[in-house]
Formats: C-alpha cells, structure tokens, sequence
C-alpha cells in the first residue's frame, strides 16, 4: 500500500483524516499514485491536476523523503522507500498571496 | 408558519441564514466548505430541499457540491467511493469541458485576448448556478472563461450547450476585469425553450430553441468604450433581472447605465434617470409588483464603493427613470463596500423581502420592500453571492 498526504482541503473534500492509503498496481509512479488516488476518492479527480491534460495544477508541488519531486517526469519510479510503504508521498498546496 | 432560507457564497465558505416568516429573528449556520471561494448557491424551484453550491479554489480548481436536506449535509455528485462496472470512477462531478467536437458546427478554441489577440478558451470556474424551474437533477452553470453548460443527472457529469460559443460572434468576446464570465441565467417561466444570459464583457444573448441557437441582444446599449452604436457584442453587461409574472420585460444594471427592454431584449432603453451614479452591479425586481426595481449605485468603475461613503439601495416603483434612495437602518457614513453582481434577491413573502451582502461581510434584510434595513449578520468573509428561498 503507497501512503498519501494530502492539504487539509483535500482531506476534508475526500472526507478522511490524516493519511490515506492506495493500492497501486504494478509500477509505483506519480501518475500511477494519482491514478490510484482518484479512483478511491472520484471527489479528487481535477482536483490535483487537470481532467484533460492532466497537468499539475500551479499551485500544487509533490514531494517524498525530504526531496522535491515536482518536476520530475509523471512516470518516473518513486522512492523505494515510497513503493515500500516506509515514507508517504506528500501532496503539498503551495504558499502563495501576501 | 413560512420561513426564509438566505444562501450566502463568501469568499471563505457559505453561509445559511433562517428566519420564520417575520424575518426578525435569524439563525446562522456555516461555514460550510470552509477556506473554498463560494461564488454561488442556489436551490432548485422544483424541489427546496435540493441545494447546489459553487466552491472554487486557486489551488484546487472547480467543485460542484449537491445537497438534498436544504443545506444540512453536502455530497460531490458522482464523487463518492463509489464505482461503476470495471474499476472506474462512477461519477465525474467536477469536469466542465468545453465542447469542440465537429457535431457544434465550427469547434471554437479561441476568443479574443485583452491585447486583441486570440486566446484559448481556458476553464477556470463556476461563476452562477441556475437550477431548472421543474426538474431537480436539472441545472445550468455559467462559467469562466464563458459558456454554458448544464447537468440533467443532479450535477453528476455536464455537458456544454456549445450553440452559445458557436453562433459566430465567440472569437470577438473578451474579458472584462473580472475575468470572461457567464454570470447570468435566466429561465422564462412560460417558455422552456427561451433563456437569457449575460456575459462580461460580451453583453446578453438569447435562445428561443432550449439552448441549440442563440443571439445577441445588446441593441439600445451605449458603452462609452464602443464608437458603434449598434455593436452587436463587447458591452459589460452586470446583471439582468425578470419577473417571472413577465418575461419579455427585463432590467439591466450594465457596467455604466441601467437599461429596460420590452421585448425580450431585443431592445433596450436607459432608465438610469434620477440614479446619482448608474455605475453597480446588481439590480432585482419585487417579488408582487413588476415595475418595482432595486439597484445599489456605486460611485465609478474605479472607485467600486458607494457615493459619500453612503451605503443607498435605490428603488423605482415606475419600471426605472424614477427613483427613491432607501436609507433607514443602512450605514449612511463612512460606508466603503461594493455590492456584487451575484448578491442580492427578494423573497416572495407579503411584503416582499429584499437582502443583499456586502464584500465587507454583511448581509442586510428588508422585510418591507426596502422601507428599513437591518443586518442579519456583519462580519462574514466578502460575500460573493445572496439568494433567497421562501419556505412553505
């Protein structure tokens, strides 16, 4: 099972507390998290990216043990110790405004 | 004994505010979908149980949220933990995607950019939600950047009306500083097939045949910015308001000038008259008299407060042209709030109530048509949106 951190908005949106857990079937990757992701929480679809395009939404970064993850490519394997279920991956909503 | 139910969209959440029939007494329940941008609610005529709200967020994008206990509880149509045969979501409540398919004639993917440019037409949110006059699971929502799209399954998936894009003058509109939105929806009660919309900065439009065609309706206007006096589109249109006892005449507050037409729109003329500004943003019409309008002028379009810091709702019992300011119980100094396009309507007890929210957080009621004011609440976040329902 992948943990996932969501915002607190998101948690409320998705109507659960702390972290959420996904069954990820075959490579673990960003896209294939999100995938997993919204399929078990269909509230969160368009969401953290796109409907169309699937693009991350501006103000949203991902992050996994202590690394910045944005901009690496949607397919690209997560952290091991992600796929192991040792550290979550963290869907952060950025700080933005004065 | 009825009651009143008054939907308020903030910047910060929404609000519900309850009163019996005197509408001297109030509850306040909220925040609902706290932190979210909630540029409108409304409950569906059919059935006044069934709520739809508008929640929005830079960070999160659009969600659509249903109620069916009059705002006690809220669902995501179709964004349950739910699934449909073979693994997949069941529902897709969120997705508003504009419609290029070749089936609409000409595929529209552009309109005009502030710079005069083309630009592609982007999704950014839910601007006003317009339930149908007999069908629960039937709504309309006019979007940013503008168009038209409606639910037949209680918001569950939408689908676009792309006639209004297409109809051949989509590539000229542009933003108006607000942003490119379809911010009115009016429903003619005698004629399923005729809605009204508005659109800044592109003016109003009309359809006779439920959404398929539509056409222009902005002869009569003046805006300072055209030279043509008979331009077919580009007016900042802010609102539009109908009796439903009536709905060929129509009330306009438009970016300067208030405006009345006739015939359904396919002509206007000023009404402005005695307004010490015509500048605003909304405009409504008594619930049991027709010809009784209300609007709240605003100093300029660069200064949205009103005149000698005097909050003034303006009424005209003549159909415009004439009109009494309306102070009792309203601030009369130091007052520098904008009332927008979105946030006033009537109830339809006797006498009629009036309300209306303020981007300072207050939300004022007048259970006599507008005679005295009081606050039903103060200190909400800026309101974005007011409406009312009358309970039996």
């Amino acid at each position: 099972m992948i943990r996932v951190v969501l915002p607190p908005h998101l948690r409320t949106l998705a109507r659960v507390k702390g972290e959420v857990q996904v069954d990820v079937p075959g490579q673990v990757t960003r896209a294939s998290v999100l995938e997993a992701l919204e399929a078990r929480y269909p509230m969160l679809r368009g969401t953290i990216r796109d409907h169309v395009t699937e693009q991350r939404r501006p103000f949203l970064r991902f992050f996994a043990c202590e690394r910045d993850l944005t901009h690496e490519p949607p397919d690209a394997p997560l952290p091991d110790a992600v796929t192991s279920g040792a550290e979550p991956f963290l869907v952060i909503g950025a700080i933005a405004g004065g | 004994m009825s009651g009143v139910r008054v939907l308020v969209g903030t910047r910060k959440g929404a609000f519900i505010l309850t009163s019996d029939g005197k509408r001297g007494r109030w509850d306040v329940s909220g925040p609902n979908f706290t932190g979210w941008e909630i540029y409108h609610l409304k409950g569906s005529p059919a059935d006044p149980n069934r709520l739809y709200a508008s929640q929005s967020s830079g960070w999160f994008g659009q969600v659509i949220q249903r109620s069916c206990d009059g705002g006690k509880t809220w669902e995501t149509p179709g964004g349950g933990v739910t699934m449909a045969p073979g693994g997949m979501p069941a529902g897709e409540s969120n997705k508003f995607v504009y419609d290029t398919s070749p089936g609409v004639g000409k595929p529209l993917t552009t309109h005009q950019w502030y710079d005069g440019t083309q630009h592609p037409w982007e999704f950014k949110r839910v601007w006003h939600l317009e339930p149908s006059l007999t069908d629960p699971d039937t709504v309309y929502a006019g979007v940013e950047d503008a168009a038209l799209f409606r639910t037949t399954d209680g918001a569950t998936t939408w689908g676009e009306l792309a006639g209004l894009r297409g109809h051949g003058t989509g590539p000229k509109w542009q933003p108006g500083a607000g942003g490119m939105c379809l911010h009115t929806i009016l429903l003619d009660p005698r004629d399923p097939q005729r809605i009204f919309v508005a659109i800044s900065a592109a003016g109003a439009f009309r359809t006779d045949d439920g959404g398929k065609t539509w056409k222009p309706i902005n002869q009569g206007l003046r805006s300072q910015y055209i030279p043509d006096p008979t331009a077919e589109i580009g007016h900042c249109v802010h609102r539009i308001a109908m009796h439903p006892s009536r709905p060929n005449v129509l009330f306009m507050q438009k970016h300067w000038d208030v405006l009345r037409s006739d015939d359904a729109g396919d002509l206007w003329r000023e009404v402005s008259g005695n307004l010490p500004t015509d500048f605003g943003f909304v405009i409504d019409v008594h619930a049991h008299e027709p010809d009784t309008i209300y609007v709240v002028p605003i100093k300029s379009d660069s200064e949205h407060f009103p005149l000698e810091g005097r909050l003034r709702v303006y009424r005209s019992r003549t159909g415009g042209d004439e009109w009494e300011a309306l102070t009792n119980g309203l601030p009369q100094r130091d007052c520098y709030v904008n009332v927008l396009r979105d946030a006033m309507a009537v109830d339809t007890l006797e006498p009629c109530g009036v309300y209306f929210g303020t981007t300072g957080g207050q939300v004022y009621a007048s259970a006599d048509a507008g005679d005295s004011w009081a606050p039903i609440v103060r200190d909400l976040p800026a309101v974005l949106s007011v409406e009312v329902q009358t309970l039996p």
